[in-house]
C-alpha cells in the first residue's frame, strides 16, 4: 500500500492529510504556530490518532511559507558575498543594485565582480578570471562569511564559470554554503542574480527549518524520508531542498491547485482558491499549474522564478462590504479576526461572508444577525463578486472556448454554480485541505531553458527534452514515469540562424528509495 | 539648455515605451544606470536644437542588438561613450552633443548614459519620433542624408568603424554583422550630424514630449485618474480599441519579430475585433477586416487598468488591452516619408491613410 502525508504550513493554519493509493483517509487542521514545528508535530499527532497507519507513510511532504515570509518580514536573513562573473560587460549594474535599500543593507556582506561569462552562442565572453576568484574566496573565509552567492553570464546556456568558482569557494573555504544562479533561474542576469542572492541569504534558515521539520517528523514516530514541495508542484529530498529554499516561495498555491486537480481528477481546468483575504485565480495545464513568463517581485526584489501564473483578487469570506457612498467590495478584510468582527458572529462590520449567510448561500453564526439586511443590497452585492469572478477566471483563460472552474478553499461557497464563460463549476469533497492534498501528490520535475540554433522546431524541443529528463532523475524521479508537461518556444529577433528559444519541463513519479 | 532631474528620467523612461510603439526594447536596465550615475552625483543636460551652430556636430546614438541577449550582457555608459569617442578619433573632430537615433524605449536613454561620462547635453530630439525596425526608417534617411561613418563598440575593446556603405541597406548589413559577430550586443554611433542638419531634418522636441508622457501617465496613477485618458490628452492621441488579446502568432524571418494579434472587443467595443500586425513594431490594425490605422501613426497597446506599454515580445493571451493612435511627426507624413515608413515598407498593399487626417 503507498502511504503518504501532505502537509501545508499556512499564515493561518497548519493542514495535515494521509493518502492511500489514491484516496484521503484522514484530515487535519490546527493553527499555525509561531515557530512552526509545534504546529506541524499537533497536525501529525492529530493525523496518527485518526489513522494510526499514517506512521508506515512511505514519504512526507511539506509545503511552508516560512521563506517567503522570511524575506518579506527582513528576518532571519543571513549575510551574503556575491560573486559577478561577466567583467568586463555589466560592470555599471553591480549585484543589489535594484534592491530595496533595507533588505540590500541586511543581506549584503561583499561584492565581487570578475571577468568571464560567455555568450549567447556559447562562446567564451572573456576567460575566466580563477585567479581573481581564488583570491575572492580567501577573504571570504577570513571575514567569516557563511554564504555566497554565484552569478555568470549566460549560465542557464553555459554553467562552467558558475561550477569553476563553486569548486574553487569549496576547496578554499568547506564550511561556505555556494548557490550558483544556472540552478535558480532562466535567462535574464540581474533577476537570476536576485533568485541567487535570495537563496543564499535564506539558506541557513532553510537547514535549520527542515532540520526541525525531520525531528518533529522523527518525535512522531515516522520514519519515512521527508520532501519539501516548490513553486512548481513538485518536491525535492528535504536534504536537497534545504539547500534551495527560494524554490518553495509559492508553494501554497501551487499545492492548492494540485490538489484540486487530484481530487476533482481534471487535468485541464481552471482553478478558484477562496480563502479569508483574497481569491487566488489559476489555470492548470496537465494537472500543473501555469507558469508566469514574467517578473515576479519578493520583498520588493525582482526575480524571473518558475512561479504559478496566478491572479489575485481581494475578495475572500473576511472582505468587507461598503454601502457608502456606492457599493463597494474589498480590497479590505477582517481577515483571521472574522469570527469576531462579522456581523454573524456578533461584531459590527459588514463582510462577505455575511451577505453570503443571509442570501443562504451558508449557514454560520447567528443568522438573525443578518436577516434585516436588505434584499437588494444582498442582491447587488452578490452580482457584484460575480462579476469579479467572472472577469478574474476569463483573464486566466487560455483560449476563448468554455472551462470548468474548480472550486477549494474555505470560501469556496462565494463561487455562484454558473458563470459566463465555464462549463461547470466543480466542488470536490475535501476541498478545505486541497493544498496538503496537493503537497501528498507531489512529483519530481527537470527544466530546460535554453538557445538552439540551426535546428528544426522538433529537433530543439528534443534536445531540451533529453537535458530536462536527465535533470529529473538527478533530482530523484524514475525515468520510466517521467512525463513532459510543459513545452514552450520563442523565436528570437535579432539572433542570427534561426534562433529558437526552448523551455521544456518534465515530471516523474519519485523514484523507490534503495 | 537645462538641467535634467533624476524624475524626469523616471518619467522619460514610462513615456518612451509607449513611444516605443511595441518595440525599441524595455528601457529598465538603461534606466537602472541613470538611476546610478545620479546617485553619483551626475546630473545630465537638455539642450534645444536652436542653440546648436550651423557647423557643431552632433552624436546620434543607439544601442543594437538582441533584447534577449541586453538582459545578460547589460548595457552600461562606458561602452556607448566609447562609440563616441571613437567617432571623434575617425573624423579628428569633437562633438557638442548626443542625440538619439530613436525615442520609442529603451535608446531614448542612451544618450544620457553616454552624455553623462562625456559631460556633454544631450539634444531633444531623435530621428524616428517613436521605434522602428531599420536603419532607412529615419528622418535623416527621408532627406537623403548621408549613411556614414558609423563605428560600432563592444565592451572587450573591439571596435568597427564602417567607413562607407553604399546605401542604408548596406549600412544594415554590414553593421548588423559586425554587431552578432561580438554577441547580438553592441554601441553604435552613427553617421555625424551637423548643427544644420539636426535643426533642418530631426525630429525635434521628442524627448521632451516621452518625459511629458511618462509625467501625465505617473500622475494620473497617483490621482487614481485613467492613465490611458492621461496619454491621449497630453498627445492628442485617439482611442482605437479596447478589448482582450485573443490570438497571438509570432515568427522570426530575417532577424525579426514579426506576426499578429487579434483582440476581442469589450465595453463600447463589444462585438468587434481587431487585429494588428507587428514587426518588432505595431505597423497595421484592422477593425472588422478593415485597415483602420497604419503607420507611420504610432500604434500604441497599454494595459488598459495599469496604462504601462506593452511590447510585441510580451502580448498574451487574455490581457485587456487599449490601442491608441498617436499622430506621427510630420516628415513621416510626406510621400518621401510614407515611401520609407509607411504601410509598403512593411509589406502592406496599403495606401496610406492617417487616423487624424
Amino acid at each position: 500500500m503507498r502511504r503518504r502525508i501532505g502537509i501545508d504550513v499556512g499564515g493561518t493554519n497548519t493542514d495535515a492529510v494521509l493518502l492511500e493509493e489514491d484516496a484521503v483517509v484522514a484530515t487535519v487542521k490546527t493553527p499555525t504556530t509561531p515557530d512552526v514545528t509545534t504546529g506541524i508535530t499537533r497536525a501529525l499527532a492529530g493525523l496518527v490518532e485518526r489513522a494510526p497507519a499514517a506512521r508506515e507513510a512511505q514519504a512526507v511532504m511539506i509545503g511552508t511559507t516560512h521563506f517567503t515570509n522570511a524575506v518579506v518580514q527582513r528576518r532571519d536573513l543571513g549575510r551574503v558575498a556575491a560573486v559577478r562573473i561577466g567583467l568586463p560587460s555589466g560592470a555599471s549594474l553591480p549585484p543589489f543594485v535594484d534592491w530595496p535599500e533595507d533588505l540590500a543593507d541586511l543581506v549584503r556582506a561583499e561584492v565581487v565582480m570578475l571577468e568571464g561569462g560567455h555568450e549567447f552562442d556559447g562562446r567564451p565572453l572573456v576567460p575566466f578570471d580563477a585567479r581573481g576568484m581564488r583570491a575572492a574566496a580567501r577573504r571570504i573565509r577570513e571575514t567569516g562569511i557563511r554564504s555566497v552567492a554565484v552569478a555568470a553570464v549566460f549560465s542557464p546556456l553555459n554553467a562552467t564559470c558558475e561550477e569553476e568558482a563553486a569548486a574553487i569557494l569549496r576547496d578554499a573555504c568547506p564550511d561556505v554554503a555556494v548557490t550558483c544562479s544556472h540552478r535558480l533561474g532562466r535567462i535574464g542576469l540581474l533577476e537570476r542574480e536576485n533568485a541567487a542572492l535570495l537563496n543564499a541569504c535564506l539558506i541557513e534558515l532553510a537547514r535549520k527549518t527542515t532540520r526541525a521539520f525531520t525531528e518533529a517528523l522523527r518525535g512522531s514516530g515516522i520514519a519515512a524520508p521527508l520532501y519539501l514541495t516548490q513553486n512548481d508542484g513538485t518536491v525535492m529530498l528535504a536534504e536537497v531542498a534545504e539547500t534551495y529554499p527560494v524554490y518553495s516561495f509559492a508553494s501554497g498555491p501551487t499545492n492548492s491547485m494540485r490538489g484540486a486537480a487530484f481530487l476533482s481528477k481534471r487535468d485541464e481546468a481552471l482553478v478558484i482558491d477562496v480563502g479569508g483575504t483574497t481569491t487566488d485565480i489559476g489555470s492548470l495545464r496537465h494537472g500543473f499549474p501555469r507558469e508566469a513568463n514574467s517578473v515576479v517581485e519578493i520583498g520588493g526584489v525582482r526575480t524571473l522564478f518558475r512561479m504559478p501564473d496566478l491572479l489575485s483578487l481581494g475578495l475572500g469570506g473576511g472582505t468587507l462590504v461598503r454601502r457608502e457612498p456606492a457599493l463597494t467590495i474589498g480590497p479590505a478584510s477582517v481577515g483571521y479576526r472574522l469570527t469576531e468582527q462579522a456581523l454573524v458572529f456578533g461584531g459590527d462590520v459588514l463582510t462577505v461572508t455575511d451577505v453570503a449567510v443571509a442570501a443562504g448561500l451558508i449557514d454560520l453564526g447567528d443568522r438573525s444577525r443578518v436577516a434585516s439586511l436588505p434584499g437588494a443590497l444582498v442582491d447587488a452585492a452578490l452580482t457584484h463578486i460575480r462579476a469579479m469572478i467572472e472577469e478574474g477566471v476569463d483573464r486566466m483563460k487560455t483560449d476563448a472556448g468554455e472551462a470548468p472552474l474548480i472550486a477549494v478553499g474555505g470560501g469556496s461557497f462565494l463561487v455562484p454554480p454558473r458563470l459566463a464563460g465555464v462549463s461547470e463549476v466543480l466542488n470536490v469533497p475535501h476541498q478545505a485541505v486541497a493544498n496538503a492534498v496537493g503537497a501528498a501528490i507531489a512529483q519530481v520535475s527537470g527544466e530546460v531553458d535554453q538557445i538552439f540554433q540551426d535546428l528544426t522546431r522538433d529537433e530543439a524541443i528534443a534536445r531540451a527534452r533529453q537535458a530536462a529528463e536527465d535533470k529529473a532523475v538527478a533530482a530523484g524521479a524514475d525515468r520510466a514515469t517521467i512525463n513532459v508537461v510543459e513545452v514552450e518556444d520563442l523565436p528570437l529577433a535579432y539572433l542570427p540562424g534561426n534562433s529558437l528559444r526552448t523551455r521544456v519541463r518534465v515530471v516523474g513519479e519519485i523514484a523507490r528509495q534503495p | 539648455m537645462r538641467p535634467v532631474t533624476a524624475e524626469e528620467i523616471e518619467s522619460l523612461a514610462i513615456g518612451a515605451w509607449i513611444l516605443g510603439t511595441g518595440g525599441g526594447g524595455s528601457p529598465y536596465l538603461a534606466l537602472l544606470n541613470m538611476r546610478q550615475l545620479y546617485k553619483q552625483g551626475v546630473v545630465c543636460r537638455l539642450m534645444d536644437a536652436s542653440e546648436l551652430a550651423d557647423d557643431d556636430l552632433v552624436a546620434v546614438v543607439s544601442n543594437m542588438g538582441a533584447p534577449l541577449v541586453g538582459q545578460e550582457r547589460l548595457t552600461d555608459p562606458k561602452t556607448m561613450a566609447l562609440a563616441v569617442t571613437m567617432m571623434e578619433e575617425y573624423l579628428g573632430r569633437k562633438f557638442r552633443a548626443l542625440m538619439s537615433l530613436e525615442i520609442g524605449g529603451g535608446n531614448s536613454i542612451q544618450p544620457f548614459m553616454g552624455a553623462a561620462m562625456l559631460d556633454l547635453p544631450v539634444i531633444d530630439g531623435d530621428c524616428m519620433g517613436r521605434a522602428f525596425p531599420e536603419a532607412q526608417m529615419t528622418s535623416f534617411a527621408i532627406h537623403d542624408l548621408r549613411m556614414y561613418p558609423l563605428t560600432l563598440a563592444d565592451v572587450r575593446d573591439n571596435a568597427v568603424v564602417v567607413a562607407r556603405a553604399a546605401s542604408w541597406k548596406w549600412m544594415e548589413r554590414i553593421s548588423r554583422k559586425a554587431c552578432v559577430e561580438v554577441g547580438s550586443i553592441a554601441s553604435t554611433c552613427k553617421a555625424p550630424r551637423t548643427g544644420k542638419e539636426i535643426k533642418e531634418c530631426a525630429i525635434l522636441g521628442s524627448t521632451t514630449k516621452a518625459i511629458g508622457i511618462g509625467r501625465a501617465v505617473q500622475a494620473a496613477r497617483r490621482a487614481h485618474r485613467d492613465p490611458i485618458d492621461a496619454v491621449l490628452d497630453v498627445t492628442g492621441g485617439i482611442k482605437i480599441f479596447g478589448g482582450k488579446i485573443h490570438d497571438i502568432a509570432r515568427r522570426t524571418t530575417e532577424g525579426f519579430l514579426r506576426g499578429t494579434a487579434t483582440i476581442e472587443g469589450l465595453d463600447q467595443f463589444r462585438g468587434h475585433a481587431f487585429k494588428l500586425a507587428f514587426q518588432n513594431e505595431f505597423a497595421v490594425g484592422w477593425l472588422d477586416g478593415d485597415p483602420r490605422v497604419m503607420t507611420p501613426d504610432l500604434i500604441c497597446v497599454l494595459d488598459t487598468v495599469a496604462g504601462d506599454a506593452i511590447g510585441t515580445e510580451t502580448l498574451r493571451y487574455g490581457q485587456r488591452v487599449t490601442v491608441i493612435a498617436l499622430p506621427a511627426p510630420p516628415i513621416l507624413l510626406t510621400p518621401k516619408g510614407i515611401e520609407h515608413v509607411g504601410p509598403r515598407a512593411f509589406g502592406y498593399d496599403l495606401d496610406f491613410r492617417s487616423v487624424f487626417a
